[in-house]
């Protein structure tokens, strides 16, 4: 009898290898790991937008029980700062300001939650009720809690070096030539829009454990990282100046992280810092409290977008103003998102010939804003998606064929844009007619009637979107200011019986790494699913790597799997050869079995590593033994996810309730490894778009102070806030790198905000509604019907 | 949190006992709201006395045209209480939409009817229902009983152990959650009963929860949606906040009294 092992190579809907260990409550976090004589840190934080510390006294806070320290920023003054990773240069060709981002404060708070001091003690309530204890004497000043009071004259200043509260200036595109497309316009469509500011809320919080071995000198910090190469590079070179070799940075299971662990922060280095201080482990584990006032957060720009059309309805230019709120301090790559992850992405799946883009990044007095899930692309692709409802309705042209009428088509590719991108592939007709018939739009007008029957405006509403994944490559994003580059390391280990390690630079913290890649491997080495393990997170494991952002860790870290397969495969052809006495020419691998061609001669891979580690038959002077290869990738490209998706929504005109009735997306990912997980990962990002769209907003009031700043008034969205997701995808590879795939991590988030807010805005047409800002919530709405219905009776 | 005396009494007299010994203790039902302010040091009682033990304060029982909830009824028990679902099935409803699964299972009447918390739903229903609160000392009317935001007609010290609820012929709840905290951003409580035509509304009042006199007046002449359909209340009496307006949730009484009038049948 024949048995048939499952297939579990690329394509297949193999369930995650990781789940019952997370299912079943047996994941390994940051939390769950306790040194031995660990000790705990609290971290008083600024109750003050922006204040003077006159000084503070720690008298107090060093007698209470199990105190073991206190430091303030007068004991890290030698510390470096928090580093900035990209440096955006302004339109004069000058660099950004960049102020010193101090671990602890020094000599002044810029945001509520800035960290002032830290108690260390045996315990966490001790070192908390220590924390109570310490008085700190500020003078509290006027607070640029907005950018529109930032940038306000006679503003106060959030950093000296910051005139105006000005990071930079920056533009792209080509003004003269965008100038000459608008002089000859047939019409011109402006169009102004906020885009809410958000609070990432991974479901496991920040934290760390900084451990100082006073025998060897190592450092070890255990944290809720998505990349933990990169922490080490951050905090041991800049900031803490401890060599890499006596530094080692573990991530151990992260419960989400959608950008917000991406960057190095300040409790890290403090952890990490003050373990050689006190000579014990010391854990720092956020409350909620601390996360909606110390993880970076997300969006806020205000945009002015203006389109040009010719009297066919052809785009002939699009100019964008921006302001992108940096908050208080520069995080780690908060100066890159509203430039070359924004402006470069607004021409969309259009043949916009023209585009000019500004954007000034504003200093406030609020918590940093970086990337958050999408970084940069949900930006444009709102403001894009939006704009293109409103310049269809203003020309009376149809939404969908206004669309398709300035698609890129599908034989331009590669496709140069004017803002410096080049597509490699895509068929935005493809994805889109997939997702008009998998969202019945023909059949809306009469659910629209139906809904209408029982009191209810129901609307609909598409996105047709593009957005750019896997930063790269590393010489062009080092010469738009990178101060990283962004290859990938991956390393392929075939064992003396053929189970494979993997060692991975990317993390995995949700995605289903430990699946997916283990995948490719079982797909190209022919070896089962169960023998396969991937590492990552851990800097004394895995040999680099620069982790996990941007959905590049199957496009850039399974491209560098590739590449170390070919190594092994290379070699293996060679021991396959001499064991089979054939030319290694002759020695074809399909995996697992080296055949010499054209004979029934063959060898499986375990024969082979077996040889490569017991080397008694084995060209010994020709090739070393073992069989382990490791391979840096750097793309030649990002890659340009797409697709298109639409949303039903229907609105109680009662209260202004929007609920979501349908979501259908249709996204080319490209080749598509896992549908399960692709499927999973779409529709997490959809949740978190609706999030956006219609429930979340991170508000500050006039002094600074987060008045969203728990759960109680930051509305996160809850299952019943959605709707049924339906996913599918259309590939077109992506040409440039060897598995053709592009990436699937942030599409959701990306191509569904604008879907949801374009079906409100048409269910509220009867309204004579024009637009509505993120999130759409039941106040909102109701002030718009209320006030239709007034100036109706009017 | 921070340190405090932990008292675990099997009876009322020796919680009462333990509270009247110490002012600055706090009695703890089901912990709902008490136990997040103590976990964000809001709250520094010297002792927290836990009726949890007190088998009296237990269980749901008909009498005559009254039910009787004992305080320490968990929302999940009031919901699936056959007697209460026969009886007042809009109650029932009521305790089935409070908080999650988990709040359901551990919050219990007698705790929210002593919290008073303005957002919280039994009052407004207590108030429509003309229920009755039975202190460890004395009844109180659930219209001197809730005296606003927070505020109770009980002494320090005093506990709630039952509540005495009349049987209406009618009552409905409708309510519209605030979308974060999902606590009633306005929910209306409508019963025609013994205790005549009365409407309790929550989450909305800039004081707590309160009688709709204008929506009974209405109601008793034309019990209907369409009778409260055009009474507007006064947005100065509501409470505003980022999630809306006071007009919004003056307008929003009106809407849910309507739906609390239709669920009613």
């Amino acid at each position: 009898m024949n048995v048939v092992a499952p297939f579990e190579g690329i394509g297949a809907s193999v369930r995650r290898k990781e789940d019952l260990r997370f299912l079943s409550g047996r994941g390994q976090y940051t939390d769950d790991i306790n040194r031995p004589g660990q000790t705990h840190a609290f971290i008083l934080r600024s109750p003050h937008a922006h204040a003077e510390i006159r000084s503070i006294d720690v008298t107090a806070a060093k007698a209470m029980p199990g105190v073991l320290a206190v430091f303030t920023g007068a004991d890290m003054a030698g510390i470096g700062g928090l580093p900035c990773g990209w440096q955006i240069h302004n339109k004069d060709g000058s660099p950004m300001a960049e102020p010193k981002h101090p671990v602890l404060a020094e000599g002044k708070v810029r945001h509520v939650g800035d960290p002032v001091a830290v108690v260390v003690a045996e315990t966490k309530a001790q070192a908390r009720d220590a924390g109570e204890a310490i008085v700190v004497d500020y003078n509290p000043l006027p607070a640029a809690a907005t950018m529109d009071q930032a940038l306000k004259a006679g503003a106060p200043q959030v950093h000296e070096g910051a005139p105006g509260n000005l990071c930079y200036d920056w533009h792209i595109g080509d003004k003269a030539a965008l100038d000459a497309a608008f002089a000859k316009a047939h019409k011109v469509v402006s169009f102004e829009t906020t885009n809410n500011r958000l609070v990432p809320n991974a479901m496991e919080p920040r934290a760390a454990i900084g451990e100082f071995d006073p025998q060897s000198g190592d450092y070890t910090l255990y944290t809720t990282s998505q990349n933990p190469h990169v922490i080490r590079l951050l905090m041991g070179a800049f900031v803490l100046n401890i060599p890499e070799a006596k530094l080692r940075v573990v991530a151990p299971d992260v419960g989400g992280g959608f950008g917000s662990k991406i960057y190095h922060y300040a409790e890290e280095a403090i952890v990490t810092w003050a373990s050689a201080r006190v000579k014990r482990p010391i854990k720092w584990t956020a409350e909620r409290t601390e996360s909606f006032m110390s993880d970076a957060h997300g969006r806020d720009h205000v945009s002015r977008a203006e389109l040009a059309l010719d009297a066919d309805g052809k785009i002939l230019g699009l100019k964008v103003h921006t302001l992108a709120n940096m908050g208080a301090y520069l995080s780690t790559f908060a100066p890159c998102v509203p430039t070359y992850l924004y402006a470069t992405l607004l021409a969309g799946v259009y043949t916009t010939p023209v585009i000019y883009a500004e954007v000034k990044a504003v200093f406030t007095n609020t918590v940093p804003v970086d990337a958050y899930r999408g970084a940069g692309r949900p930006e444009a692709t709102y403001l894009l998606e939006r704009l293109m409802d409103v310049a269809a309705a203003e020309i009376g042209m149809d939404r969908v064929e206004f669309r398709r009428k300035n698609f890129i088509p599908v034989d331009a590719f590669p496709y140069q844009t004017p803002v410096a991108l080049q597509y490699d592939s895509g068929n935005y007709f493809a994805t889109l007619d997939a997702a008009l018939q998998a969202a019945d739009w023909k059949g809306f007008e009469a659910r629209r009637a139906a809904a209408k029957a029982k009191g209810k405006l129901r609307g609909i509403g598409i996105s047709t979107y593009l957005e750019a994944c896997g930063i790269a490559p590393s010489a062009v994003v080092g010469s738009l200011g990178a101060r990283a580059g962004l290859y990938e390391v991956g390393t392929i280990r075939v064992h003396p019986t053929g189970s494979v390690t993997v060692l991975t630079g990317t993390h995995s913290h949700g995605q289903g790494h430990e699946t997916t890649l283990a995948q490719l491997v079982a797909d190209r080495l022919g070896v089962p699913l169960a023998n396969i393990d991937i590492v990552h997170g851990d800097t004394a494991k895995v040999p680099f790597g620069m982790g996990t952002y941007g959905s590049r860790s199957l496009a850039v870290g399974g491209s560098a799997m590739f590449k170390a397969m070919d190594k092994i495969i290379a070699k293996g052809k060679r021991i396959a050869a001499h064991l089979m006495e054939a030319s290694v020419e002759d020695v074809e691998f399909d995996r697992g079995t080296f055949r010499v061609a054209g004979t029934d001669k063959t060898k499986s891979l375990t024969d082979i590593s077996l040889a490569a580690y017991v080397p008694h038959n084995y060209p010994i002077e020709e090739i070393e033994p073992g069989l382990e290869e490791t391979a840096f990738y750097d793309p030649k490209n990002f890659t340009y996810p797409g697709g298109c998706h639409i949303a039903e929504v229907e609105i109680d005109p009662d209260t202004g309730k929007v609920s979501m009735v349908n979501f259908t997306a249709v996204d080319d990912v490209g080749r598509v490894i896992n549908p399960m997980i692709v499927e999973g990962q779409v529709q997490g990002g959809v949740a978190q778009g609706i999030g956006q769209a219609l429930l979340e907003s991170a508000i500050y009031d006039a002094q600074g102070q987060l008045i969203s700043g728990s759960m109680m008034d930051y509305t996160m969205p809850r299952a019943d806030d959605l709707a049924p997701v339906s996913v599918a995808t259309h590939t077109t590879l992506c040409t440039h790198n060897p598995l053709g795939v592009k990436g699937c991590g942030e599409v959701g988030a990306i191509g569904s905000p604008p879907a949801v807010i374009n079906a409100v805005v048409d269910a509220l047409k009867d309204y004579g509604v024009r637009h509505i800002e993120m999130p759409a919530t039941p106040a909102k709405i109701w002030n718009i019907v209320n006030g239709g219905r007034k100036m109706a009776a009017e | 949190m921070y340190d405090f005396a932990y008292h675990k009494p099997s009876s009322v007299a020796d919680a009462v006992k333990l509270l009247a010994a110490d002012p600055d203790a706090r009695a703890i039902s089901g912990g709902m709201t008490l136990l997040p302010a103590l976990k964000l040091r809001l709250n520094k009682p010297t002792a927290v006395v836990d009726l949890s033990g007190i088998a009296e304060l237990r269980g749901v029982k008909r009498e005559g045209g009254t039910i009787v909830v004992g305080a320490l009824t968990k929302h999940y028990e009031v919901a699936t209480s056959a007697e209460i679902k026969a009886a007042i099935p809009a109650l029932a409803w009521m305790a089935s939409t409070i908080g999650d699964t988990q709040v359901r299972n551990r919050g219990t009447m007698g705790g929210s009817v002593a919290n008073n918390d303005p957002s919280a739903d039994y009052p407004a229903a207590l108030l429509a229902l003309g229920a009755t609160i039975q202190t460890d000392k004395r009844k109180i009317g659930a219209d001197d009983f809730f005296q606003g935001m927070f505020a109770t007609a009980l002494d320090t010290g005093e506990i709630v152990t039952a509540i005495h609820i009349p049987v209406p012929e009618k009552a409905g709840y409708a309510k519209m959650k605030n979308p974060a905290s999902r606590y009633s951003m306005a929910g209306v409580f409508v019963a025609r009963g013994p205790a005549g035509v009365r409407v309790g509304v929550n989450g909305a009042g800039a004081n707590g929860a309160f009688r709709a006199t204008a929506m009974e007046a209405a109601l008793a002449a034309n019990w209907s949606p369409d009778a409260v359909a055009s009474i507007k209340m006064d947005p100065a009496m509501m409470n505003g906040d980022i999630h809306g307006s006071a007009e919004y949730r003056a307008h929003l009484v009106t809407v849910m009294a309507k739906r609390a009038v239709a669920n009613a049948g």
